[in-house]
């Protein structure tokens, strides 16, 4: 078993290009090889790697903890961070990290879907970055080539004030949405919902979007068309978790109160 | 491969042969058994240590990224005798049961007073969201993480 | 001898009735404390298991090459290897030790491995090659009943079975597989002794019954296997059953070298039983003013593939299935299915909890029915000193002050509506899913009824030693302490009895004392405290009259204000006292269920407030008040320990915990997906103890530890019934039984 704790993103790349694991936070990765499911042999220790931790405006580097969003990120982004894991895990895991993993109910997914955040990925010999829907394309699948690290999220200029996220858990702390969600309005009426834990990756609502981004003032009967839209388009499935009926109907109503929060 | 890092203020060095977590490397290569195990994926708090200056999990740290870390555990917030502040309020309460979670707790309490001496009801419960103890059902450890933070000796 | 004018030291301070430090609290808060998990020898081998990956199958063949091929590993054992008994069970011997043509649950042991080092370990138990034929898995246990899949059932029958009332409800309800989660899992270690003994030490609740089970399947002679009592991380009846521990006896005794083992946490739900879910279906019947005439009952209970404690299990749920409450007519059936889910057995409450879930959701609808408000329903009904139990007719002798629960919780103020200015007060907290404006708040009582010690007619005992050292008392006991807190309460009741103040408690192994039983059933406190108590009166009395004293304190023997012996004299006399305490003795149930089952009673009552988000059917339980009858309070702060503790095992019952099953299989058998409560979803708790004398435990105390858990999870159901006006007969109530129609 060898790592390699390398002094710049060249060299953590070159590494990849070998076939070594990237390491981040290990909130995901030692789960995996605590329960013996992956025994990597070569591994890049991204943990101290200073590049991968700037935070230049809307250019997020990978390696910024969800301590430091808690603190430092866009309002909804704050809020998913502060419900990712428990404090320990958001001392140690990454938005970069959450992004490889890639979970269906990844916290930090929603909020990237909703404001059309793009994914900056690299090797040494390629880098590229892609939006978000290109990024993730299953259940703990994305774009990403064995041989590329993400380098870092990218936001729009320009974020709406109005935004909120919301997560539906059965506990206070530490649990795995059932559904999560974020809600943007700009003051163009423009609104975004996107969603986590309701589909193989996040999703956008696209239908009540354009539904409510149109009215102006929405009424309280536009809200829960709004909210049926939601639970009509998202695709959630029943497992030991929770079941399709309530995360339809959770999806629905945790978005109609995002948006009425985004209102008031 | 050797591993060389600071536990406790010391500086220690060992072979490391497996992906493994730093929590086994304490508590079966470097003798500090107080970092317990329970449930190997960052969801109980047990393994709590201070990571070069962070609160994180052992178990989900890799051994080997360890290398040239800093760390803390309850060893190295235990005096050479006797009780931290922290540790003695919760004697006191009746803080400890089983005692299985107790070290993590230990060490996520002092985390938080050196980042916040007089922590609020709701800041110990964040806090400690991260410890699972299943035999007090908490009311103990609140009680006496209070106390604590109504002194200034910690 | 020294003489010495005026009244000498009074009363030693950690008496009874005193919260003293406990002795294990400085090692647990410095990490020093040695656990099981934390246990090392010299040479030591790590051990792993092989585990079936199915429900029911054949297994055809098992090739053990591939993992003896591995560097490092020292031996691979299956049922083939099993010297003694193959079977074990702490009722009925009816689990293998290791699977031997067929595997009957997923999860069942299969085969063994020993390594030089953990990793080697697993990584051989991986490569061991198992063909099975997957067969037809029993996993209804209402299909077992059909198919005499059972075992054991219980008919009760007490009073004219004719009788009727004017108001009837009837409900059916459902308990979901509640696990004990200890925080330390299952672990030990086996040295063997060099001359075809070993030494044992391993999670228990229980030393002497796992001792005697491992004699048996090693084929040894009893005076070959001392099982030692070392650290546990909690228990919670996890630790009754066996589990690793024939295993690594069998393992040290093939390899002759210490073997080691200690399970992971999806292990370990696999590897212990969990509470057995259960099916209750009911009917109340009463007077016009609300008097219960006649309750009926049906008890299902799922036992799972091996019979662990079903039958003993079975026997609390059916004896307690009316609850604290008088009635004239009862009837009730039970049945504890086999099927090839995970064995069930111990759980705090045992029995106890399943039932209390539906004969208090009974109450309240019956008060609904009478227009009665729901405390004085129970009132008028409520079970007392004197009265027969409604199922087993046994008269109650000893004190259940069940109206000065209700009066207490009655009297008790309730909390003011949460200010909700902080996430944290409202239900969905960090998540920001909830305003103030979606939360409504609901109020729940209810009452539990349990019995303390073993019953029908088990010779239940305990024994305990009290020498005199020249550092003071040592009591000597094989109990074991799981984080109750017994090191701390024998420590009192020795100095209450002795008047000295410097006593400790040494657990030793099965060896050097006779049991102590289990510590279960609430019972340590009464049976080895009881065991404790009467040593040191004893040897105090022996002491005084050897050597015609008045007092004895830490100075030695006084006579008036003489010192006739100083106690380093009075420790190389080498005193010590053995006594073996029962309660009184019970019955097995007659053809009707009938008899002198039970050796003593506790009662509590719990009130829950809850406020729930309707909408999303989020919960946040914002307290859980209870009044107890706990005979005398030993160790308060314990005892509140216990109840605080015990409310929140109710607690994660009500709205969270549960092995979800799909084809025998434990589909959530990890901490991210078998939710326990954390800190932030703790209730606020008050607990006032009610003390009455008259019960046979030390000093009159009861045992403590199950009633917190017993009606706290109906109270909160109750709790989120008021706050919702659904039915909601199923625990775990989750987000969906509360927000869809």
């Amino acid at each position: 078993m060898e790592i390699v704790h390398p002094n710049s993103i060249d060299e953590a790349l070159a590494g990849l290009r070998e076939g070594a694991i990237p390491l981040a936070g290990g909130t995901d990765l030692m789960v995996e090889v605590n329960f013996g499911h992956i025994r990597p042999e070569r591994v890049i220790g991204l943990r101290r790697l200073a590049e991968l931790k700037e935070w230049d405006g809307q250019r997020i580097g990978a390696g910024v903890t969800w301590r430091r969003i808690e603190t430092q990120g866009p309002k909804a982004l704050a809020e998913a961070a502060r419900t990712v894991g428990s404090p320990q895990i958001r001392n140690a895991g990454t938005i970069g990290g959450n992004l490889g993993t890639a979970s269906p109910a990844g916290d930090g997914h929603p909020f990237l879907a909703a404001v059309d955040a793009s994914i900056e990925l690299a090797s040494t010999t390629s880098q590229r970055t892609l939006p978000w829907q290109e990024f993730f394309t299953g259940v703990k699948e994305t774009a990403r080539r064995p041989d590329e690290l993400i380098m870092a999220v990218h936001l729009p200029a320009g974020l709406p004030e109005r935004q909120c996220f919301g997560k539906i858990g059965i506990r206070n702390a530490m649990v795995i949405a059932t559904v999560c969600a974020v809600v943007t309005r700009a003051d163009d009426g423009k609104t975004t919902v996107a969603l986590g834990s309701v589909a193989p990756t996040p999703i956008r609502a696209t239908g009540a979007e354009n539904m409510i981004s149109s009215i102006g003032h929405p009424s309280a009967g536009d809200l829960v068309e709004f909210q049926r839209l939601v639970s009509e388009e998202v695709r959630p499935i029943t497992d030991h978790r929770s079941t399709e009926g309530y995360r339809r109907h959770g999806a629905g109503v945790l978005a109609r109160r995002l948006l009425d929060r985004c209102l008031s | 491969m050797i591993v060389e890092l600071i536990v406790n203020g010391e500086r220690v060095t060992a072979r490391v042969t497996n992906p493994g977590s730093l929590l086994d490397l304490l508590r079966d290569e470097l003798g500090l058994p107080g970092s317990k195990n329970a449930c190997e994926q960052g969801e109980c708090g047990s393994c709590s240590v201070i990571l070069d200056g962070e609160l994180v999990c052992s178990c989900l740290v890799m051994a080997a990224d360890a290398a040239g870390s800093s760390v803390t555990t309850v060893e190295g917030v235990s005096p050479d005798d006797g009780l931290h502040p922290i540790q003695e309020a919760m004697h006191h309460a009746g803080a400890v049961q089983c005692g299985f979670c107790t070290p993590g707790i230990v060490v996520a309490a002092v985390d938080l007073f050196a980042r916040n001496p007089h922590p609020s009801s709701n800041e110990i419960k964040e806090a400690l969201a991260g410890n699972i103890c299943r035999c007090t059902g908490y009311g103990a450890i609140i009680r006496a993480l209070e106390d604590v933070g109504t002194t200034d000796e910690h | 001898m020294s003489t010495r004018t005026g009244r000498r030291v009074g009363v030693p301070r950690g008496v009874i009735r005193d919260s003293p430090l406990r002795p294990d609290g400085v090692p647990k808060l410095r990490g020093e404390f040695e656990y099981a998990q934390d246990l090392r020898a010299e040479g030591m081998l790590w051990a792993a298991t092989v585990r079936s990956p199915h429900a029911r199958a054949r297994i055809v063949s098992i090739d053990l090459a591939p993992a003896l091929a591995i560097g490092g590993v020292h031996a691979c054992l299956t049922a083939d290897d099993v010297p003694g008994r193959a079977t074990f069970g702490l009722e009925h011997a009816d689990q293998p030790v290791l699977a031997g043509d067929e595997v009957k649950f997923w999860g069942e042991p299969v085969a063994v491995v020993a390594a030089e080092d953990d990793d080697t370990a697993r990584r051989a138990a991986a490569a061991v090659e198992v063909r099975y034929e997957d067969l037809d898995a029993l996993t209804d246990p209402e299909e077992a009943d059909d198919r005499d899949e059972v075992f054991r059932r219980l008919s009760i029958r007490r009073g004219d079975q004719g009788l009727r009332g004017s108001v009837v409800v009837v409900g059916e309800y459902e308990v979901g597989m509640q696990d004990q989660a200890p925080l330390g899992t299952e672990a030990g270690l086996a040295i063997p002794d060099g001359q075809g003994g070993v030494d044992l030490y391993a999670t228990s609740q229980y030393v002497h019954v796992d001792q005697e089970q491992v004699v048996a399947s090693l084929g040894l002679r009893p005076d070959q296997v001392r099982a030692h009592p070392t650290g546990i991380g909690g228990a919670f009846g996890a630790r009754e059953d066996l589990n690793l521990h024939i295993h690594l006896c069998m393992l040290a005794l093939h390899t002759g070298r210490p073997v080691k083992m200690v399970y992971h946490r999806s292990e370990s739900f696999t590897g212990h039983v969990h509470r057995h879910p259960a099916w209750l279906r009911y009917r109340h019947e009463s007077d016009e003013d609300g008097r219960l005439v006649r309750v009926e009952a049906r008890v299902m209970i799922d036992g799972g593939a091996y019979a662990s404690t079903t039958s003993a299990v079975l026997a609390n749920a059916c004896y307690f299935a009316v609850g604290p409450y008088r009635s004239d007519s009862v009837a009730v059936d039970g049945v504890g299915a086999r099927t090839n889910n995970p064995p069930c057995g111990a759980m705090r409450g045992f029995g106890a909890v399943q039932v209390c879930f539906a004969y208090e959701a009974q109450m309240d609808r019956l008060a609904a029915a009478l227009g009665m408000d729901p405390l004085d329903l129970r009132e008028l009904n409520a079970l007392g000193t004197g009265d027969p139990m409604p199922t087993t007719g046994q008269v109650i002798e000893t004190p259940l002050p069940t109206i000065e629960v209700i009066r207490s919780l009655q009297a008790m103020p309730l909390p003011e509506p949460a200010t909700m200015a902080h996430h944290s007060e409202l239900p969905g907290g960090s998540g920001l899913t909830t305003e103030p404006h979606h939360v409504r708040r609901g109020v729940g009582y209810a009452l539990g009824l349990k019995n303390l010690g073993f019953s029908e007619g088990s010779d239940d005992y305990a024994q305990a030693r009290v020498r005199l050292t020249p550092d003071g008392a040592v009591v000597e006991t094989a109990a074991i302490e799981v984080g109750q807190g017994l090191v701390t309460v024998l420590a009192q009741i020795v100095r209450s009895a002795l008047g000295i103040s410097r006593v400790d408690v040494a657990h030793v192994d099965t060896s050097r004392i006779d049991s102590a039983g289990s510590t279960s059933a609430s019972r340590q406190t009464q049976l080895s405290g009881g065991a404790t108590l009467e040593a040191s009166v004893k040897l105090r009395q022996r002491v005084l009259d050897r050597h015609e004293g008045e007092e004895l304190d830490d100075d030695g023997v006084w006579k008036g204000d003489e010192l006739v012996v100083s106690w380093s004299v009075l420790a190389e006399e080498g005193w010590e006292e053995t006594v073996t305490f029962r309660h009184p003795p019970t019955t097995g149930p007659d053809e009707n269920g009938q008899g002198v089952i039970h050796a003593d009673f506790a009662v509590a009552g719990h009130r829950a407030v809850v406020d729930v988000d309707t909408e999303l059917g989020l919960v946040k339980v914002v307290r859980v008040d209870t009044a107890q009858d706990v005979g005398l309070a030993l160790n308060p702060q314990s005892v509140r320990g216990q109840i605080e503790g015990g409310i929140l095992q109710g607690v994660g019952l009500a709205v969270m915990e549960e092995l979800v099953m799909k084809d025998g299989v434990i589909l959530n058998p990890t901490f991210t997906d078998y939710l326990l409560p954390t800190i932030l979803d703790a209730p606020d708790v008050e607990a006032l103890l009610i003390e009455r004398e008259g019960s046979w435990g030390p000093f009159g105390a009861k045992g403590v530890g199950e009633p917190p858990t017993i009606s706290s999870t109906a109270a909160v159901a109750a709790a989120i019934r008021a706050a919702t006006g659904k039915e909601l007969n199923r625990v775990p109530i989750r987000p969906q039984d509360i927000a869809l129609e």
